[in-house]
């Protein structure tokens, strides 16, 4: 990026990604997890921090961190153990977050962003580290009430987390929110997090700062992480505000990265800029230590390789699969994809009883991911069976209905949950004889002589006015086997 | 009839004396040692009494009854109950009652244990006197001018006056095996998992381990079949089935085991005579049974004390560190102003709620592991002491690579007066100086009676086991204890 005043500068950009695993229960106690239940309802002695408590891991998020590691090309080790991370706060009961320190469960990995239709990646980004830990309450400062009053929620302490560090290798915000998509989508197709940013499930700090090329020379500004970013939006505002900021500052003051440590702004998305939050990051001493309750986790690779084989095909598979077998673009598939995983299998049920996979995609796109926004329903909850929908489109194939009469057909299959045939009967539709039909068109041809004329004069769309009427007057007239009929009848007049 | 539990089964079996008879007399007894003795943190009046009925009740109906059926139980006031408070000793806990009961106490009442109440201790356990509870001290029965020991002061102490006939306590550095040598009973430290830690109050979770104590070390075998076992809840929780002891006290024929004398440990500086010629006697009572007897030394020993006063204190800052007087136990009501304007009042409340409900000692020891634990510091000081405790294991291993058992001393001393250590917390650390090998070690030891120094004090010897193997600690202090009469001495004023 080049500003006006001629400098070339660099973005770089690392994420911590929190992702909420979507385990049944709490990540060292029986706990469930369940998001939006009364405050403190879903709490134990264990999560409670009372004394005497002790943890016991979950293997369900230890399998579902793998399976994470694993779609993130992360090396699994086969020893990962347990360390506490001590603070105070009273979201904090027991004040120390359980954490992973110098043995993450997963170790390097990698994830390709901008991946084009031809399956080559733009930009591998380096994954650094992906380590479990427990989540912390909610504290909710009612300030309307004075500041002394702030009430604590613990329903979410002991909530699995996986935390995901990005090497700085991402170089613009439009790449931060191509890498969050990428992650979002690996990680709610493989079912390992709900990833909703609004409901905390998947959280983001970026670090941020610029690269100055100066005569010759680069400076590099200090170093900011940013937190409080709502959205995958905010983020990409987010980052691109802090790059002017950076940029602005340090014409001011001339201030890099070795006159200032990393500071904390947070993110006003009204206000649409950062604020300072936390000036000096080493005054923290953690004093991590290993968890004397808990054992170091052994992962051999026999286990690792179970898990990898029940991970099935990554997201990007499942794109290039689809151009390739169902002659589909490339932005229909990922289209597709990016619905998740039943929406990809109605998808291809459909296709296999229609057998056409482009007018299949295109009620999908359509159609049917209307009606899933519009009634706010999972793809499970679709009302109409994979099996009905393909005899639906089939019938379209096939010339049986044409596209309108389809989607009346649709939307009675919508409204009654009825079958397709059965639909097609409630309303009446019923194919017409050609003999029938080729009368209507002789009669329309002698009631309309001047489109015969047009036609003649070379105005073959004239055809075309008739084709309406037609309908109009038998509604289960073919518009194809119409047009068809009037072509064929008005060159022997 | 309150020192044996082996006979209290007998007599409530032969219709001799009931559930109830037998928890009246050891509730009367508890209160008239109070004044002297304090052993007691609280006083299971009615539920134990109710406990005690239902105990009679099921023998009337003829229904099954537990193992420890009607027999009075005190435990140290660590373990977490829901019909008692759990206090540590401490004025942080002063009235904290627990949501849930600790394993052994579900344990305990499984086999119709009658809880009596809970035994004082150092505050937190972090102690080697019961000088730092909250509650006042606890005195030793055999000389009230001298301290029980510590941490598990009540709990021995309990027992020594006459009160009940077993207890539970619980063993950091030594905290069951020296109150035990200084109150003349016998006290066992189970193995490193071998009892689940489910709803002990933790001070250094890799160390703490319950058990059990008594007059005899068939009492103390009695309840350990009851207390051990594998537990999930317990991480650190070892895959076993609890150990067959009683059936180790068959025979008394030690032929065939080795023992090792702890060479280095009888040639301290500041063992007292009396102890280091027990400890002689013994060797010739374990030869007389059969046993073979050689000299052992553990090379590290001296780094064992420094290691253990590094690991101890990093734990218990961090296991301390939920006291913050936000969600239960003390929260200060009186926020010095001064204070919440400098650090606001969420920092002055947990300062001040936090100075206010320590103790002097636990302040000390949250101090030593956060420094310790510190960046820039936990590599010479915690992982430093990390890398020591593998150098003592590797003593131990070395050991039991030559012999079955490792016979000492358990202390260096008899009950010292109460007061003398209050205000040198180093040579209070040093009176663990024989015990906290087999914590850092994670064996099992014993702390056997073996006779009375010239003042009258209780002299105790230590046998130390590999891991699980407690059978071994149990058929060897048997033997001793069927050829001595030290486990049947009584202090003077509490022979009933």
């Amino acid at each position: 990026m080049t500003h006006t005043d001629g400098y070339t500068t660099e973005t770089i950009i690392g994420l911590e990604v929190h992702v909420q695993l979507k385990t049944n229960t709490k990540l060292f106690c029986g706990c469930s997890t369940t998001f939006g239940a009364a405050p403190n309802t879903q709490v134990c002695p264990v999560c409670l921090g009372h004394p005497g408590a002790l943890p016991v891991i979950n293997e369900q998020a230890l399998e579902l961190a793998v399976k994470a590691g694993l779609a993130l090309n992360c090396d699994i080790p086969p020893v990962t153990k347990w360390d506490r991370k001590q603070y105070f706060y009273p979201d904090l009961p027991t004040g120390y977050q359980i954490s992973q320190f110098d043995l993450p469960i997963c170790a390097e990995g990698y994830l390709d962003i901008g991946t084009d239709s031809s399956g080559d990646a733009e930009r591998k980004i380096r994954i650094l580290r992906a380590h479990l830990e427990e989540d912390a309450g909610k504290s909710m400062h009612d300030e309307a009430s004075g500041q002394f009053d702030t009430r604590i929620d613990l329903n979410r302490c002991g909530t699995p987390l996986l935390e995901i560090v990005s090497q700085p290798d991402l170089r613009s915000s439009l790449e931060a929110k191509e890498y969050l998509n990428e992650l979002k989508l690996r990680m709610t197709h493989l079912g390992i997090s709900d990833c909703e940013m609004q409901e905390g499930s998947l959280r983001v700090d970026a670090n941020v700062n610029l690269h100055i090329h100066v005569d010759g020379k680069k400076i590099a500004t200090p170093i900011v992480e940013i937190k409080n970013m709502n959205s995958f939006r905010a983020v990409e505002r987010a980052i691109d505000h802090e790059v002017d900021r950076q940029y602005d500052v340090w014409e001011e003051t001339g201030k890099t990265i070795k006159d200032e440590s990393k500071t904390t702004r947070g993110w006003d998305d009204q206000a649409g800029r950062t604020f300072l939050q936390r000036e000096k990051e080493e005054s923290a001493d953690y004093r991590y230590f290993p968890d004397p309750d808990l054992l170091p986790v052994r992962i051999p690779r026999e286990r690792v390789q179970a898990i990898q084989s029940t991970l099935g095909e990554m997201p990007g598979e499942v794109r290039e699969r689809l151009q390739t077998q169902y002659g589909i673009k490339a932005y229909d598939a990922e289209v597709i994809v990016n619905q998740g995983k039943d929406f990809i299998e109605l998808y291809e049920t459909v296709v296999t009883i229609c057998g056409d996979g482009k007018r299949a995609s295109s009620w999908f796109q359509q159609d049917i991911l209307r009606t899933i926004n519009e009634q706010q329903i999972a793809v499970s909850e679709f009302p109409i069976s994979g099996t009905d929908l393909g005899t639906l489109i089939l019938k379209i194939t096939t010339g049986e209905l044409d596209n309108s009469r389809a989607r009346d057909v649709f939307q009675h299959m919508l409204d009654h949950g009825d079958s397709a045939e059965a639909s097609i009967k409630a309303l009446g539709i019923t194919s017409v004889d050609s003999s029938e039909l080729e009368g209507l068109c002789r009669e329309l041809l002698t009631e309309n002589p001047h489109v015969v004329e047009d036609y003649r004069n070379g105005k073959q769309q004239a055809i075309g006015s008739l084709i309406g009427q037609a309908k109009k007057r038998n509604p289960n007239a073919n518009p194809k086997t119409v047009r068809e009929l009037l072509l064929q009848i008005v060159e022997t007049l | 009839m309150l020192d044996s539990a082996t006979e209290i089964l007998r007599l409530q079996a032969s219709g001799e004396a009931s559930a109830v008879e037998i928890t009246q007399l050891a509730l009367e007894r508890i209160h008239a040692s109070q004044s002297g003795i304090n052993a007691f943190t609280h006083i299971n009046e009615e539920g134990a009494i109710a406990a005690a009925k239902a105990v009679d009740q099921k023998r009337q109906n003829g229904l099954p009854l537990g193992r420890l059926a009607g027999i009075p139980i005190a435990v140290k006031d660590i373990l977490c109950t829901t019909d008692m408070p759990t206090t540590c000793s401490s004025k942080m806990l002063q009235n904290f009652v627990a949501p849930y009961d600790a394993t052994v106490i579900s344990k305990l009442r499984n086999e119709d244990a009658i809880l009596v109440g809970k035994t004082n201790m150092d505050e937190f356990a972090m102690g080697g006197s019961t000088e730092t509870s909250f509650f006042g001290v606890t005195r030793n029965p055999w000389n009230q001018l001298a301290t029980p020991g510590g941490s598990s002061g009540g709990a021995a102490a309990c027992i020594a006056a006459g009160t009940v006939p077993l207890s539970l306590g619980s063993d950091t550095g030594g905290s069951i095996r020296q109150p035990a040598a200084f109150c003349g009973v016998t006290g066992l430290k189970p193995t490193y998992g071998r009892v689940s830690r489910y709803g002990l109050v933790a001070f250094a979770s890799s160390l703490d381990q319950i058990g059990p104590l008594a007059w005899s070390v068939e009492d103390v075998a009695l309840l350990s079949e009851v207390i051990c076992g594998f537990e999930p809840r317990d991480s650190t929780s070892l895959d076993q089935p609890a150990p067959s002891l009683l059936s180790a006290i068959q025979s008394t024929d030690l032929r065939g085991i080795k023992i090792g004398i702890l060479e280095d440990a009888l040639v301290r500086d500041g063992l007292d005579e009396s102890i280091r010629r027990a400890v002689m006697d013994a060797a010739e009572i374990f030869k007389q049974a059969g046993a073979e007897i050689i000299e052992i030394k553990l090379p590290h020993s001296d780094h064992y004390v420094p290691a253990y006063y590094v690991i101890a204190p990093s734990e218990a800052s961090s296991n301390l560190s939920r006291y913050d007087g936000a969600h239960y136990g003390h929260r200060s009501t009186n926020l010095a102003s001064e204070s919440v304007t400098k650090n606001g009042p969420l920092a002055a409340t947990y300062c001040q709620s936090r100075s206010e409900g320590f103790g002097t000692e636990v302040k000390r020891r949250i101090m030593i592991g956060t420094y310790a634990l510190s960046e820039g510091y936990s590599d010479q000081y915690y992982n430093q002491a990390l890398k020591a405790r593998r150098l003592i294991k590797g003593d131990y291993d070395a050991a039991f690579n030559q012999v079955d058992l490792l016979l000492g001393p358990t202390t260096p001393t008899t009950a010292f007066p109460l007061g003398e250590h209050l205000d040198d917390p180093l040579q209070m650390y040093l009176v663990d100086l024989f015990t906290v090998g087999a914590n850092l070690a994670g064996i099992p030891a014993i702390s056997l009676p073996a006779g009375l120094s010239e003042a009258g004090l209780p002299i105790g010897i230590q046998l130390q086991a590999p891991a699980l193997h407690e059978s071994q600690l149990i058929f060897a202090g048997a033997a001793y204890q069927a050829a001595t009469p030290h486990h049947h001495l009584r202090p003077e004023n509490f022979r009933f």
